[in-house]
């Protein structure tokens, strides 16, 4: 590409420029405006008399007597108890993440090493799944649910979510275990090793890259799950996102939407850490699926 | 692999996906043709000297509790769910059809039933947003090859943010923003000079919104996809390009998009998958005035105080069945895939 850059005239460098500043500004500025004013009052953030207000927060240097005020993060944090709900997000995210790469390095391994006919109509009907809207399956749990009294509790859950994780694990394992050549593991059982141990001994130190892109995928869909979560926890047990919905309904009402607005950054703010800390494997992850086809 | 070692590596998914994804909708198929026992009614007559006897009927809550007991999942009805007013109305539909002069008039009278109501917006959400998102991904992916370096980084860092962002929490930042109070909301009240002009209001607007949430969430996505396929561009191809003389358009043309192509079909298949299943915008929206989606309708039915199973399974299988229709063209290109690799 360097000779057609070194051929760019200025006029399209400044068109490249100003092009990618927009979509910075479109991708970034949301969330840098909901920081910010996650500091104000409601009256500053949502203000009627002048967006400005929402910078400089004059009502809130009048009501606090400076321009920044947590009491939006004290009345989430501790008047609703929205770190009862922080807690019950990392205990779910915890165990999906961790069940399900257990189970689907196994079943991904299997299915890549394996060549008869039946791992395609395994791998398509994982396809199938996947494609399947979480929410269609809802109604199927909640009788059963309702009839064991497993309804409402974390394990449940955390089941259910590694269930609907697990067609997208396998493929991306699949795939990623493609990519280690055979010739590794079948030279250790001709050596003698038993395929398990096989598994255990030349697979399991040379997987860690592929393993961990997976993982961050299964954190994301666990942590980012709504319609599970709100479906089939109770009151008291709610993960974040569940718990910021139903902030909507009450604080409209009540007039604490700052609180909704500081759950709403408290919660994005670990997606931000990882995506800081993970980025070449979140994108490596993404690419994986799309050039395998 | 042998058969049996593969069982053993294989059952513990085998089993998690059994389990909680094919027995629920083998469930979810069941429920929908099922519906809550009635009540069960009895009649006592009850007799005061003077006035004389009365007959009343009554709920027997026992005998009620019971028949509920011993068959949770309710009396068999049949397709009757699938073909009422809130689902597929074909009673209606049919009065509708030959009620109207013309098509138009049939449309639009079609959409006041609530499920094709939600049938429209979803259809209507996945076909424009799923283009919006190659194209805009396409364009943002050109850009940012373009760029220097070091700060493609930085950029790309930004572009996944809307990408890997809780879809509820994604939606109620902008939600928040267009808000008549809200920055965007403001500025689009003054670029139009008009103080009252609410996005909330009109479904037309409401609508707008969603799509540009839409997108906005999802071309990071085909912008990374895209990104990276423009890395494996052969150099060789464009300097021959170049060499004939090829300006820059005609080498997007001829050169570059041919070698996305395959790319622009998975972002386009993923698309159509996961906008089929709009939900959390409209929940984060509070858009369910204006805009209904089949997933919406399922979470209303399921959520509040009485659970409507039945109703809530029917749709569930409706969306299935759309969800299998829009996957067909992925599953027999999966299918061709392995047989060509195969053979």
């Amino acid at each position: 590409m360097t000779l057609a850059s070194k051929r760019r005239s200025l006029s399209l460098r400044i068109i490249i420029y100003i092009f990618a500043a927009l979509w910075l500004l479109i991708a970034a500025f949301p969330f840098v405006w909901t920081f910010w004013g996650s500091f104000k009052v409601e009256l500053d953030f949502f203000s009627v008399a002048n967006w400005t207000d929402a910078l400089t927060g004059e009502r809130t240097i009048a009501e606090y007597g400076q321009p920044f005020t947590d009491a939006g993060y004290e009345g989430a944090w501790i008047k609703e108890e929205f770190w009862r709900n922080v807690i019950n997000t990392f205990i779910v995210c915890f165990f999906v993440v961790c069940t399900s790469l257990t189970i689907g390095t196994l079943g991904g391994y299997a299915l890549s090493r394996s060549g008869y006919r039946y791992t395609l109509i395994l791998l398509i009907a994982a396809l199938i799944f996947r494609a399947m809207p979480p929410i269609t399956l809802v109604s199927g749990y909640m009788l059963p649910f309702f009839e064991w009294n497993v309804w409402g509790i974390l394990p449940t859950t955390i089941i259910v979510l590694v269930a609907i994780n697990q067609p997208f694990t396998l493929w991306m394992l699949h795939s990623f275990f493609q990519n280690i050549p055979k010739e590794l593991d079948e030279s250790a059982k001709v050596d003698g090793c038993s395929q398990f141990k096989a598994f255990r001994l030349v697979i399991i130190p040379v997987m860690w890259p592929g393993v961990i892109t997976t993982g961050l995928f299964s954190f994301l869909l666990a942590y980012n799950d709504f319609a599970i979560t709100s479906m089939l926890l109770s009151e008291d047990n709610r993960t974040m996102v569940p718990q910021i919905a139903a902030f909507l309904g009450t604080t409209y009402t009540e007039g604490n939407v700052m609180f909704a607005v500081a759950a709403v950054v408290s919660a994005a703010a670990p997606l931000f850490i990882l995506v800081m800390f993970f980025q070449r494997q979140i994108v490596s992850g993404l690419t994986a699926g799309a050039v395998k086809g | 692999m042998k058969h049996s070692t593969f069982i053993w590596f294989f059952s513990p998914t085998a089993l998690a996906m059994l389990l909680f994804i094919a027995f629920p909708i083998v469930s979810v198929l069941v429920q929908s043709v099922h519906a809550p026992h009635k009540a069960v009614l009895v009649e006592v007559e009850t007799c005061t000297p003077l006035v004389g006897c009365t007959k009343e009927t009554s709920i027997d809550q026992e005998a009620t509790r019971e028949l509920r007991e011993k068959k949770p999942i309710g009396r068999f009805i049949g397709l009757e769910i699938f073909t009422d007013r809130g689902h597929l109305a074909i009673s209606e539909v049919k009065e509708i059809w030959s009620g109207s002069e013309n098509f138009n008039e049939f449309f639009k009278k079609i959409g006041n039933l609530p499920f094709y109501r939600a049938m429209a917006f979803t259809l209507t959400f996945t076909f424009v947003v799923t283009p919006l998102v190659v194209i805009v991904g396409f364009l943002v992916a050109l850009n940012v090859n373009a760029l220097h370096e070091r700060i493609k980084g930085v950029v790309v860092f930004f572009s996944l943010l809307p990408f890997v962002i809780t879809p509820l929490i994604g939606a109620l930042v902008l939600f928040w923003m267009i808000d008549s109070r809200g920055i965007l909301g403001s500025a689009i009240q003054w670029i139009f000079a008009d103080p009252n002009l609410s996005l909330k209001a009109s479904t037309g607007l409401m609508w707008i919104s969603l799509i540009v949430y839409g997108v906005w969430h999802a071309a990071p996505f085909a912008f990374v996809i895209f990104y990276a396929g423009l890395q494996t561009l052969p150099a060789d191809q464009l300097e021959a390009a170049q060499i004939d003389g090829a300006t820059r358009t005609q080498q997007v043309r001829y050169v570059v998009l041919p070698h996305l192509m395959p790319l622009v079909s998975f972002v386009a298949l993923i698309q159509l998958m996961d906008n089929f299943r709009v939900f959390e915008p409209i929940v984060g929206f509070n858009a369910d005035a204006h805009a209904q989606s089949l997933s919406w309708f399922i979470f209303n039915d399921l959520g509040g105080e009485t659970r409507q199973f039945s109703s809530a399974s029917a749709t569930s299988v409706l969306t299935i069945i759309g969800v299998t229709i829009l996957l067909l063209p992925v599953l027999r290109r999966t299918w061709r895939d392995f047989m060509e690799k195969s053979t």
